[in-house]
């Protein structure tokens, strides 16, 4: 190939924005099977130690560190009454800002956005869960899929937002 | 007067009653919910035993420092530029202020941003601003940092008393040494490091909960039927055994002066060293590997002992080491009557390869931590235990009878380990020492 590959110049920031928007409502309806089809089929979640943002799971301890076999099994996790963490489901409602396409990985679109994700269960105070997101997007023939997500909580440690049960 | 426990039990206003004509073992549930109760914990027992402060791996070179809270009280945990471990609390001589904000890091002195008093790494004094301002007798040698009363460790698990009359932690640790060095021996040279990434967490529940949470292997088959699905999909048997409700007949174990702990034939996958097919094909030799290693070094019946066994151990009062799925150290602390501060770290041997110290976090992340499969709904059921005990004074006395009047060893499944603990905290609440 004689050009270097570019597919930050594919896409449209409006054309990711659809995609983080769609995704936000796909999981704060629970609609987590629907969810797992935005992905590659080799795609991870991470949520890294409020500690160590920066870090790799491969050598220091992640709240969150699934590849996809975990993912699917945590969906199914997630679907089962018996996850009393999430039984009934949380409300949650997550709000998106702050989208940028930051450039290339390899064949993969770099993104970064802002989320806050507000949490409500009954018997539980209302929490919240502030940070930003690094997605790793792929382009395909059916349009942008999602190889890696990547939420980096802001605060210092986990504290009262307590377990990171669903997905941030 | 509370009311009774049974029919028969007589409390006499105790908040334990083990009644051993009618086998009944009940705990009043205004241990959970009364503030008095939470100070009078902190006086006679947080205050009296050995509480984990960290583990020397963290503290690899001189001036390395952490802050901890240690029963309630901030410290320094370092290591001085001479090399030595010390403890030191965290509180300016003069005007009381923390002399360290960070988390973790290298240092030369710590320094307090009020005044500017100056600490050297061993606590020592080293400088005081505008010094020719005070009498002729002001003794500024004498205003070091001030150190824990007790510092030990017992193979790189450090401690602090702030007894100055403790027994010493050897003696005070009883059977629990055992079962540490059950985890420290899967290290071939002996030595466990913590691992980068701290999990600290709140639980809006009372920190005996987490106790008896952390050892009680009765609430498994119910509050963790989604993780034993994930085990059954990643490739492990988790058929319960004959007569028994785990895959495994397990026990709980009296370790003596309040520790207790699990003893689990293993059935799961373990970084050392058993491999089940979630880790995949190519780990498979290397898990071999490990296993020979251990057989090499410890002997057929030991290797078995260390790689064949799980075990959630529990040091009195709050500190746990699970060795399962991996090693987690997870130590809590009241905050309230209703809220404690968790703190857990994954734990590894420092030979570990790159592959096996991720398959080692992996596995960790299966079960353990707030963004693991099983922890979250130990944390659900441990807050609604928390919300229903708003009704102590109608529904007052918990349960845990388990198991008492069998003749056989204790099972992990009763509650005889549980016990355990609580006969120790209800002795020293009772002026006992620790």
């Amino acid at each position: 190939m004689n050009k270097p590959l570019d597919p930050a110049a594919t896409v449209t920031r409006a054309e990711v924005e659809d995609l983080l928007y769609h995704e936000a409502e796909l999981l704060d309806s629970w609609r987590l099977d629907d969810w797992l089809k935005l992905l590659t089929d080799d795609a991870s979640y991470y949520v890294p130690p409020n500690d160590k943002p920066d870090a790799d799971h491969r050598f220091t301890l992640f709240t969150v560190a699934d590849d996809i076999v975990r993912l699917r099994e945590r969906i199914i996790r997630l679907k089962d009454p018996n996850c009393h963490a999430e039984f009934p489901p949380s409300h949650t409602r997550r709000l998106i800002t702050n989208v940028r396409i930051i450039g290339n990985e390899g064949d993969l679109i770099a993104v970064a956005a802002n989320f806050a994700i507000f949490r409500h269960r009954r018997h539980e105070p209302p929490r919240q869960f502030v940070g930003r997101y690094r997605y790793k997007l792929k382009p395909t023939d059916a349009g942008l899929k999602i190889a890696e997500r990547r939420a980096i909580l802001d605060a210092e440690e986990l504290g009262a937002m307590g377990a990171v049960s669903f997905l941030l | 007067m509370l009311d009774q426990p049974s029919k028969n039990g007589h409390s006499n206003g105790q908040l334990i009653v083990e009644d051993l004509t009618n086998l009944t073992f009940s705990v009043h549930r205004k241990v959970f919910v009364s503030p008095e109760i939470l100070e009078d914990e902190n006086r006679a027992i947080f205050d009296k035993c050995w509480v984990y402060v960290g583990h020397a791996s963290e503290l690899k070179n001189p001036g390395d420092f952490v802050t901890r809270s240690v029963a309630g009280r901030p410290v320094i945990f370092c290591r001085d530029r001479q090399g030595t471990v010390r403890a030191l609390f965290n509180v300016c001589r003069h005007r009381g202020a923390l002399v360290c904000r960070e988390r973790e890091g290298n240092t030369r002195q710590f320094y307090c941003i009020y005044h500017g008093w100056a600490y050297n790494t061993d606590g020592s004094m080293k400088g005081i601003p505008g010094d020719d301002a005070y009498p002729p007798g002001f003794d500024k040698q004498s205003k070091g940092l001030v150190p824990v009363p007790r510092l030990d460790h017992y193979k790189d698990f450090y401690f602090a008393n702030l007894d100055p009359n403790a027994v010493d932690l050897a003696t005070y640790l009883a059977g629990a040494k055992e079962y540490i060095d059950l985890v420290v021996d899967q290290s071939p040279s002996g030595r466990m490091e913590i691992i980068s990434g701290v999990q600290e967490y709140e639980i809006k529940a009372n920190w005996k909960l987490l106790v008896e949470n952390s050892v009680d292997d009765y609430h498994l088959v119910t509050t963790h039927s989604t993780w034993l699905n994930y085990m059954r999909n990643s490739g492990v048997n988790i058929t319960p055994a004959k007569g028994h409700m785990l895959p495994t007949k397990g026990f709980g174990k009296d370790l003596g002066n309040g520790h207790l702990t699990t003893d689990n034939p293993n059935y799961r996958g373990r970084p050392v060293a058993k491999w089940i097919s979630v880790y995949g094909e190519e780990a498979k030799a290397d898990i071999d590997a490990i296993r020979q290693e251990l057989v090499g070094r410890l002997g057929e019946a030991r290797a078995a002992r260390v790689a064949d066994t799980n075990r959630n151990l529990c040091i009195f009062p709050n500190l746990v080491i699970n060795d399962g799925s991996s090693v987690t150290v997870r130590h809590f602390t009241p905050v309230a009557p209703d809220l404690m501060h968790v703190t857990a770290w994954a734990l590894g041997p420092v030979e570990e390869t790159e592959a096996q110290r991720a398959r080692r976090l992996h596995a960790f992340l299966t079960f353990y931590g707030p963004g693991g499969f099983a922890t979250p709904d130990d944390v659900a059921a441990l807050e609604l235990a928390q919300k229903g005990y708003a009704a102590w004074r109608e529904v007052p006395w918990t349960d845990l009878s388990r198991g008492m009047g069998s003749s056989q060893e204790q099972l992990a499944t009763d509650e005889g380990h549980l016990r355990v603990f609580w006969r120790k905290w209800d002795a020293m609440m009772n002026g006992a020492p620790a």
